[in-house]
């Protein structure tokens, strides 16, 4: 499989405290992966580090070809072709949605209005949120919040897309209207990175489920693997716990 | 004693005074905005020295009083750069730089309250810096800022009789000169006192109405 994103030796520490020690991993193209572990493990670094909304201590980050760690890269310029959905949604509260949705392709991509309107009707319409698109972030629920979101990262048409724990901050009943969302764009081939709680959603979902234990990597493989037949004592416990 | 029919004649004269003020204090509260932005602006940058611009320039202007720096600009530069401004000229320079210093605070507060993560969704969407802070930082910033901002517009009317002391003919100005000519200081100062007050209360009755519909419009 075609390499999308490479991750080499990434180490990231706050100040005296090492959240990530040494992370090696490749996401190839079209594939989703989930990153699961314990609070504090340090997996939502390592999908903020992608991106590089944390600044990695030392390692190397590859996106789509593109080597962010590179010193005087364009980190903005390849952000636009990486996706990324909070755990707090994070919309513009002051735009409408679909303001929310046309503000970075006009302003960032350069599209005219029309085109940028087009294209985030087309996405409401496909996160079901068509009828929202004059409504403001804070008359929605929290699951059309994220969907909002998911559609606004959708909308710089990215290869990649990041998710950080998207549906911890969910009423429970709206979890699975994100998820839905969600297992559809996989379904359509996006390359997805998915730090998450839901473990039945990454074994459905995930073609492969990294397992982060005090920053490191400590297991990854197929979900059926890493699931039913997790090699490592720390693994182990961790799922007994939370299946 | 008290005997404002003394000075009804005078009460017009006292009056075309407001335009005057009005003039210097909405011209001050524009470039004072402006200049407040920008002096923000240097206070959240990651480079030391532009951050140490920015507080220097607070620094002083929060550290010294009004009323000297309008006599160092209009008595004191003319000295140095031979070019003399009028009353009015050094009333405006004076009160947008100052009022620069105090905005900015307000302002750099306002932006530090905004939630990092809009910085951190306008990052990820590639927006650049100076977009980001003008369209989706600022905004909401400043609806937080409006009652402080509504504030320092207060102040400012109030402070702006300093600019009696370099001969604009302001409200406070007007009352002394009528004071004067009619050897009669009470009821004339008495009189711009009240009208000082009312227009204070009148811009706080203004800063709750915005106020109010800003809440609205979530």
């Amino acid at each position: 499989m075609e390499p999308m994103i490479q991750v080499t030796d990434l180490y990231k520490q706050f100040g005296k405290l090492e959240v990530l020690k040494g992370i090696t991993t490749t996401v190839g193209r079209g594939e989703v992966v989930a990153v699961i572990g314990p609070s504090g493990s340090g997996k939502s670094t390592f999908l903020r580090c992608i991106n590089l909304l944390e600044q990695p201590t030392s390692g190397t980050i590859n996106v789509d070809g593109f080597e962010l760690t590179k010193p005087k890269a364009n980190i903005a310029k390849a952000r636009q072709n990486i996706g990324m959905v909070f755990q707090q949604f994070n919309l513009f509260p002051h735009k409408s949605v679909l303001d929310n949705l046309i503000y970075a392709p006009i302003n960032v991509l350069g599209l005219s209005k029309d085109a940028a309107v087009k294209r985030a009707e087309v996405l409401l319409d496909r996160v079901g949120l068509a009828e929202k698109r004059d409504n403001f972030p804070n008359q929605l629920s929290g699951g059309q919040k994220q969907r909002v979101a998911i559609a606004r990262a959708l909308a710089m048409e990215p290869n990649v897309m990041l998710f950080d724990e998207p549906t911890s901050a969910l009423d429970p009943e709206m979890v699975n209207e994100v998820l839905d969302v969600m297992k559809q764009l996989a379904e359509s081939g996006m390359t997805m990175v998915i730090v998450t709680h839901e473990m039945g959603f990454a074994k459905e979902v995930a073609d492969r489920v990294l397992f982060l234990d005090e920053g490191i990597l400590m297991e990854e493989g197929s979900p059926v693997e890493l699931f039913d037949h997790p090699k490592t004592d720390r693994a182990k416990k961790f799922l007994e716990k939370v299946l | 004693m008290i005997d404002f029919t003394k000075i009804q004649d005078s009460i017009p004269y006292i009056l075309q005074g407001i335009p005057v003020l009005f003039q210097v204090v909405i011209v001050a509260a524009i470039a004072g905005m402006l200049i407040g932005i920008v002096v923000a602006a240097l206070k959240i940058t990651k480079s030391m020295f532009l951050r140490f611009l920015g507080h220097a320039y607070t620094a002083v202007f929060r550290g010294t009083p009004l009323i000297l720096q309008l006599a160092i600009i209009h008595f004191g530069l003319p000295q140095l750069t031979g070019y003399v401004t009028t009353g009015y000229q050094s009333a405006i320079i004076a009160f947008s730089l100052n009022s620069g210093a105090y905005i900015s605070e307000i302002i750099r507060a306002g932006i530090q309250a905004v939630d990092r993560g809009q910085w951190e969704a306008a990052d990820a969407l590639g927006i650049p810096y100076m977009k980001q802070l003008r369209s989706i930082i600022l905004p909401q910033a400043f609806k937080n800022i409006l009652p402080a901002i509504m504030n320092e517009l207060i102040t400012l009317t109030k402070e702006s009789a300093l600019i009696s002391t370099v001969g604009v003919l302001d409200v406070m100005r007007r009352a002394q000169v009528v004071g004067g000519e009619k050897a009669l200081y009470f009821e004339p100062l008495l009189f711009a006192g009240f009208v000082y007050f009312v227009l204070v209360m009148g811009l706080s009755l203004i800063g709750q109405q915005v106020e109010k519909a800003m809440r609205k419009s979530g």
